[in-house]
């Protein structure tokens, strides 16, 4: 079975753009262990043949392709920490 | 309470219709009682007095104009603040989301809105519905009407506290493994969680997409029942909303009021051990009572229920970790740190989320992450297929299946804070009808030590009405939903 140690979720939190702080790393550890621990009594269970439930509803999700009004541009930008020009501006990306 | 704010949501809609009361004066009792009460209980994030009067006018104003009222005219309502309303901010309990304010309203709550309904203001939650007990809000513990020192349940805790108080007599909240039912069995109040797809969650933030669904809660499942019936329909603009038929879930009340030949299943094999005596007591009086009613009691067995949790806790924090990712520092709220774009988002989220949303982001990125897909996402997600299977077998030997709503009543302010698998376990009544995507309502039982206990009643998928039939004919021979705090 799988063991959180520090690493593991250093990794995970590398994967997940999260800064931890280091006694967040240390807590995350311990408890997510736990957590695992608890959550193998499920690879006990056969589930050869069983397909995943991947969600709860129907099948009828399909649509007629209908152009709808969208968000008006300004609207959207509204929220952004920082815009300019009509566009999201980030820090920079590409280069340096 | 003063008058107006004793009454019921189906009472207050007869007399604003009848035009014997305005909504004005309905909305300004209920942000009176706020303004009096909250400072002490902490159920609303944000009061939106101005908007709500303005809403209430225009009720009354449409009833001077037309003769065939709408179903919920003048019933003021409170909106866990995980639902989107246009011009007003929405949180979700989170710094993260501070200061935001949406340029869309979701659906459920137009859909209200459309009905008649007033809404009072945002109600106080965990973090991005993370929690079993609002002390994962960002901003302020909300504390239970019944006794202070403890919890209201969670996540919707701000409005089963609002709905027990009188500060509305009715309210949203959002269910994703038990969020809507368990605060409202600490509280002493009726919440339903309505089928996988029955409520649209268009502007509804979203935390497991596969498991969250919209739903309301009341004094009475009359009330809850006619706040169901306008909140339930297809929507295009949630691809995930069932084509269902609309159904007036209060009409169809009194149909079953003696519930004759309702078959009420127990899976005793379950319930065995873990459960709080006084709550179990309690729940023994309350099937005897439906028993009474004229239900029959069947026992039932749900082989993997005990792995409901485990499978929860993977499922629901993978699809969290997934939906989380969008909060970057880019398109709304917060954003911290200079420099380049990785500290930018790693600096954004560290400051913006609390401690339980890293905690489940850490752990679902982990059950998503290479080499442990399978034995854990995929493995969950068959677990799933069997407990929907385990429901499916037991529903042909009966019509519904109670238990009791939370395994323990009310707890104290950090009680369960510092051992979050303690806290997942208390949802173990309630997350298997996510799971499955079936409905569940709970109601109020009794008391134990002064505390509310609820029981619950889960059901056939889209067979809400059977729920709710079997839920008034309960009320109708005992009178623990009439019980108040006393405040």
């Amino acid at each position: 079975m799988a063991r959180v140690t520090i690493e593991t979720v250093d990794h995970v939190a590398r994967l997940a753009h999260l800064s931890l702080t280091d006694e967040e790393r240390q807590t995350f550890a311990r408890q997510l262990d736990e957590v695992l621990a608890y959550a193998e009594s499920i690879q006990a269970l056969d589930t050869r043949d069983v397909e995943p439930m991947s969600h709860a509803g129907g099948s009828e999700v399909l649509r007629d392709d209908t152009p709808l009004p969208e968000l008006p541009r300004e609207q959207a930008l509204a929220a952004a920490p920082d815009a300019d020009g009509g566009l999201y501006r980030v820090p920079r990306v590409i280069g340096g | 309470m003063s008058s107006l704010t004793e009454l019921s949501a189906s009472e207050i809609a007869r007399r604003v219709s009848a035009r014997e009361v305005s909504a004005e004066e309905v909305a300004r009792a209920h942000l009176d009682r706020i303004a009096a009460i909250d400072g002490a209980l902490g159920a609303f994030l944000h009061v939106a007095g101005e908007r709500a009067l303005t809403m209430a006018r225009r009720v009354d104003a449409g009833l001077a104009a037309r003769a065939s009222p709408p179903p919920l005219a003048g019933v003021p309502v409170a909106i866990k603040d995980v639902l989107d309303i246009e011009g007003l901010p929405t949180t979700c309990g989170s710094r993260i989301l501070d200061g935001y304010r949406p340029p869309f309203t979701a659906t459920a709550v137009s859909r209200l809105e459309a009905a008649g309904a007033v809404v009072l203001g945002k109600t106080n939650m965990d973090e991005f519905a993370m929690g079993s007990s609002t002390e994962n809000s960002a901003f302020r513990p909300t504390r239970n009407p019944w006794a202070r020192d403890r919890v209201p349940g969670g996540s919707s805790g701000g409005s089963a506290a609002a709905v027990a108080a009188g500060m509305a007599p009715a309210a949203l909240g959002s269910d994703t493994g038990g969020s809507i039912r368990q605060p409202a069995a600490l509280c002493g109040v009726v919440g339903l969680k309505p089928t996988y797809g029955r409520v649209s969650r268009y502007g509804l933030v979203a935390f497991a997409s596969s498991l969250d669904q919209v739903g309301p809660l009341a004094r009475t499942v009359e009330d809850v029942a006619r706040v169901a019936a306008a909140l339930c329909g297809w929507d295009p603009r949630d691809a995930t909303s069932a084509k269902s038929e609309p159904t007036d879930f209060a009409a169809g009340l009194e149909a079953g009021a003696a519930s004759p030949g309702l078959r009420v299943g127990v899976p005793w094999r379950f319930l065995a051990g873990g459960v709080d005596e006084g709550v179990m007591t309690a729940f023994g009086r309350a099937l005897e009572d439906l028993r009474a009613a004229g239900a029959e009691l069947v026992d039932v067995d749900l082989p993997h229920l005990p792995y409901a949790i485990a499978t929860y806790y993977i499922v629901a924090t993978a699809e969290a970790s997934s939906n989380l990712a969008r909060y970057d520092g880019v398109r709304y709220g917060l954003r911290a740190g200079a420099g380049d774009l990785r500290r930018m988002y790693g600096e954004t989220r560290d400051r913006g989320f609390g401690l339980e949303v890293k905690r489940r982001i850490v752990l679902g990125t982990f059950v998503l992450s290479s080499g442990y897909y399978d034995a854990y996402y995929l493995r969950a997600q068959k677990v799933r297929t069997l407990i929907r299977r385990d429901f499916e077998r037991a529903f042909a030997a009966c019509d519904v299946i109670a238990t009791p709503t939370s395994p323990v009543p009310a707890f104290r302010f950090g009680e369960k804070t510092a051992d979050p698998l303690q806290m997942y376990l208390a949802d173990i009544f309630t997350v298997p009808a996510n799971l499955a995507g079936i409905p569940g309502l709970s109601l109020p039982c009794g008391f134990t030590q002064g505390l509310p206990v609820g029981l619950q009643l889960v059901g056939r998928p889209f067979d809400e009405a059977t729920l709710l039939r079997a839920g008034h004919a309960y009320q109708t021979v005992t009178s623990h939903h009439r019980a108040r705090p006393p405040l």
